[in-house]
């Protein structure tokens, strides 16, 4: 039990990377990219909890109050701009594959001449 | 390389890489029993040092303020290309689509909805360094609203109501502004991004010092980089419907 959140951050990892392995289509795989990603917020706040803390939050409760790491939740933000940062620019990506070489499946494209 | 040999490849190496990661969780310590020294220490130090009841705020706006800068130029990069790959080979004059919205239900939500949805981001945003909330939190939430608008009007109220120059001038204040602060406090003779405001009481909205300004700096910035790409990505679905709709 006391791992439990480890391991399911790692089996987020592991499937979301299944999903862009056997992807057929981009929409597909920028869901399964931002799937990947969420494992680390889970594996980056599952570590930062402290047994019965509560939030690093001291309005309307004494400060020195028992809580969570507040690092791990900074870097849990940044994390999130990142991965919202990439879907958009995969979606773009997606966008011209369709108008360029008419097709949304990653197997059907051509390897890029240049 | 054929399906079946990159999935049993990919089988392979998943399994190799589950046992390294398993391995690997049963040297961490024990869920719930972090020993980490500077959430405690931020904890302690962050409302007092800094007069900032939300102490992740104080993190991101104060003790990792150049991140955070990083960070927000991640966003403002990422935007840019994302403009950069749709608006090229688009027109200027991008054809509006005929997308008006027939259901009442839907319009009377959306209405209802996005005037209430702009309230909640400016008081996420407002408070971020108080209560749970930021810059970033209330930004994406300030968007929704204007998608909202798309969502109960169409395409034609929506771009009326965010025009491009503007999206862009509010995207760039945001960045910059960011960097403006931090260069204010080399003129008083401190380090970048120094706080140099005074600090004021924990828990009031007049408290953090710098924080409250760099706070709502980012907030303009996501803001603003999440209705462009809306903008961009609307655009395009804007180019993709239209002929099928135009009267010839």
């Amino acid at each position: 039990m006391s791992y439990l959140p480890f391991v399911l951050a790692a089996w987020i990892f592991i499937v979301g990377i299944f999903g862009i392995v056997r992807s057929r289509h981009y929409i597909h795989l920028v869901v399964c990219l931002s799937l990947t990603q969420s494992s680390t917020y889970v594996l980056l706040l599952s570590i930062g909890y402290v047994k019965h803390g509560g939030a690093p939050i001291f309005k309307d409760v004494p400060q020195g109050t028992r809580a969570v790491d507040p690092v791990v939740q900074a870097l849990t933000l940044t994390d999130i701009v990142v991965s919202v940062t990439v879907a958009a620019l995969v979606l773009a990506l997606a966008i011209q594959a369709k108008k360029n070489a008419k097709t949304m499946n990653p197997d059907e494209l051509r390897p890029v001449r240049g | 390389m054929s399906r079946r040999a990159r999935l049993a490849l990919f089988g392979l190496a998943a399994a190799g890489l589950a046992a390294l990661l398993l391995w690997s969780i049963t040297g961490l310590p024990k869920f719930g029993d972090y020993h980490g020294a500077y959430g405690k220490i931020l904890n302690k130090a962050a409302p007092k040092e800094r007069q900032t009841s939300n102490v992740v705020a104080a993190v991101v706006f104060d003790y990792r303020g150049f991140d955070t800068m990083g960070e927000e130029f991640i966003l403002f990069g990422a935007v840019m290309g994302v403009a950069m790959l749709l608006r090229a080979p688009r027109e200027d004059e991008a054809p509006v689509p005929v997308d008006s919205v027939r259901s009442d239900a839907v319009r009377a939500f959306g209405v209802s909805f996005s005037g209430a949805t702009l309230v909640l981001g400016l008081w996420i945003v407002a408070h971020g360094y108080v209560t749970p909330g930021g810059g970033f939190q209330g930004g994406v939430i300030l968007a929704a609203a204007f998608l909202l608008v798309w969502l109960a009007g169409s395409y034609r109220p929506y771009r009326q109501l965010t025009p491009v120059p503007i999206v862009d001038f509010a995207e760039g204040t945001g960045a910059g502004a960011y960097v403006v602060i931090g260069l204010s406090a080399l003129l008083v003779g401190d380090a970048f991004l120094h706080n140099l405001l005074p600090y004021g009481v924990a828990g009031k909205l007049a408290s953090g010092g710098s924080i409250p300004l760099l706070n709502w700096a980012s907030g303009l910035e996501v803001t603003a980089a999440f209705v462009l790409l809306f903008n961009e990505f609307l655009s395009e679905r804007a180019i993709m419907i239209e002929p099928k709709r135009r009267p010839s």
